[in-house]
């Protein structure tokens, strides 16, 4: 297309294009940017009581924050959920996957039922754990290491929780990406003499790498956004052990400290970017060695 | 939930290699399904009693079906479930059409700063409802969408579906099924005088109804169970959605917990249904993004 024809069509078109825009972008500078600046504000100057008075603490006051031992704390107990969480929901998916990526009669319903935790929502899916670790009603009641009435046993007890919840996703996300890998390669693999163990190892989880890259991600940002497994199972205690990150931010939700809380939703937001980021420079490095 | 090739994979090779299989396989199943069984059992024993044995046991205890309509008559559940399909019906109306205009603009037209704005659409993937939260909660008391006493109805309604109006993951979605069509198409539909408008509802959508399709399942999935929002945006609980009057029926009766249990699984319920009928839409469209 010659550079005169493009140029009418860009003045052409703009005027629909922007009029097909315009209610997506009035939601996203509503609630998504003008939110995002209102936090950096929130952060930068602090409020006294409910007056409309506020002084400027600046950069200082946020890296205040970001050093003090309430947030560290939270970063710990949101870097510690991310740890329980992402590995193990993981290899559970991508063993039921294997599992089920198999001419079998009946693997249909074992499919189902490996898929059906995603009819679950975080809020279900904690009462549902309620029936095995509430401390009077659950039947693993007696199990000490699961006993959320003490730190390690209650951060145990929401990471179980939200694996549980995420195997439906991660399952069927896995299975695609397993249907996705040529038969060929498998059977190739085979002749090369190549065993089971060592063709799932050098050959499938290459191949579905990107899938479980996509996968770790969805899962981590999961684990960042945390919240109703730990109010529904834990209250954030005991003695604070499950208090992530977004836990802490809604407890100062209120007018009353708005500076530490948007502070702390800054620090999420840096998680949050350095999470998308990594992801990004790690799909790109894959495409690059693919050409 | 099957995929579309669902017999795919290898074989299950020799007769001892397939029943170590199908033991792996039962093993992995007891694991998912044993946490509802819990709550299909605990919800069906009776009374406060059975619940709080110290020993607890695998099976219904003083049995009685009962608890289920007693929850949902106690809990006043339909209120909630509807305020939920509501609310869920609203977000996802309004996300497939923000985002499907906005993905034919992106798609197919050419505009000044199209590439910026492109970028600041998906840029909203790194603010989440839980990174703005305080901030946008704050607007809402500005915007008098939340009062802390007795919002109306109509405030509640407009609180809890207003900030997901639109869809960054629907206008990449969508966008993706319309840069499939041929730019051709579109060169021909003009000269045939299709505006943009009639060339997006007769041919563009209808083409790309599969994606479209699995992208309503998500937005459904997403609206329907979310928490965090409702649970600070919501003053007035009459109001709430069900996944937030699930926790306060639970913790409003303590000595009735087999009440809350049946309550969770009747929480489920709309959502089972969707998925039993759209199992496909649903299983592209969250692999759309993972497997190319």
């Amino acid at each position: 297309m010659s550079l005169v024809v493009r140029r009418s069509r860009r003045t052409r078109e703009a005027l629909p294009a922007y009029a097909m825009l315009a209610p997506l972008l009035v939601v996203f500078a509503i609630f998504a940017y003008y939110p995002f600046y209102r936090i950096i504000h929130f952060a930068l100057y602090q409020k006294f009581g409910n007056s409309d008075a506020e002084s400027f603490v600046g950069t200082a006051g946020i890296l205040d924050v970001l050093k003090s031992d309430d947030f560290l704390s939270g970063l710990w107990i949101t870097v510690k959920f991310m740890l329980y969480t992402v590995p193990a929901g993981l290899v559970l998916g991508v063993l039921m996957a294997v599992a089920a990526h198999r001419r079998l009669k009946g693997i249909k319903i074992f499919q189902t039922i490996f898929s059906s935790t995603i009819a679950s929502s975080v809020a279900v899916s904690s009462v549902v754990f309620l029936t095995l670790v509430n401390k009077q009603a659950g039947y693993f009641q007696n199990v000490g290491w699961l006993n959320i009435e003490t730190p390690g046993g209650a951060m145990r007890g929401v990471a179980l929780s939200s694996v549980w919840q995420n195997i439906g996703l991660t399952f069927i996300i896995v299975l695609a990406g397993l249907q996705a890998v040529p038969e060929e390669i498998n059977e190739a693999a085979t002749l090369d003499g190549y065993g089971p163990i060592r063709r799932f190892f050098r050959v499938t989880v290459p191949m579905i790498s990107p899938t479980l890259l996509f996968l770790a991600v969805v899962l981590v940002v999961q684990a960042l956004q945390a919240y109703a497994q730990i109010e529904i199972l834990t209250r954030g205690g005991p003695q604070k052990s499950t208090e992530t990150l977004l836990y802490k931010i809604t407890q100062l939700q209120g007018r009353t400290d708005l500076q530490t809380g948007a502070s702390m939703a800054i620090g999420l937001f840096i998680l949050t970017l350095v999470v998308s980021v990594g992801q990004f420079l790690m799909l790109n490095r894959r495409v690059h060695y693919d050409n | 939930m099957t995929t579309d090739h669902a017999a795919a994979g290898p074989a299950g090779g020799s007769r001892l290699a397939k029943a170590g299989w199908y033991l792996l396989l039962t093993a992995l199943a007891l694991v998912v399904l044993f946490p509802v069984y819990m709550t299909f059992i605990r919800a069906i024993s009776g009374g406060a009693a059975s619940l709080f044995q110290k020993k607890p046991s695998l099976t219904p205890v003083a049995t009685d079906w009962g608890s289920f309509w007693d929850a949902f008559r106690e809990g006043d559940l339909g209120v909630p479930i509807l305020q939920s399909l509501l609310v869920t019906a609203v977000i996802v109306v309004a996300q497939t059409f923000t985002s499907t205009i906005a993905a034919y603009a992106f798609a197919f037209l050419e505009f000044p700063f199209k590439k910026t704005l492109f970028a600041l659409v998906m840029g909203t993937l790194l603010l989440p409802i839980e990174v703005t939260l305080i901030a946008n909660v704050q607007t809402m008391f500005d915007l008098d969408l939340i009062s802390v006493s007795n919002g109306t109805y109509a405030k509640t309604l407009a609180a809890l579906t207003v900030p997901f109006l639109a869809s960054a993951l629907g206008v990449f979605l969508i966008r993706q099924g319309f840069l499939g069509i041929p730019g051709d198409l579109l060169d021909a539909a003009r000269l045939d005088g299709y505006s943009d408008f009639k060339f997006l509802w007769r041919i563009a959508v209808p083409v790309t109804r599969p994606i479209v399709g699995s992208f309503i399942v998500i937005s459904f999935l997403g609206a329907y169970n979310q928490y965090v929002w409702p649970r600070f945006a919501v003053k007035n609980q009459g109001y709430q959605t069900i996944q937030i009057a699930l926790r306060g029926f639970l913790s409003e009766n303590p000595n009735q917990l087999n009440w809350g249990f049946a309550a969770a699984l009747i929480a489920a319920i709309p959502v089972l249904l969707l998925l039993l009928i759209f199992q496909r839409q649903l299983v592209r469209g969250l692999t759309a993004g993972a497997v190319k």
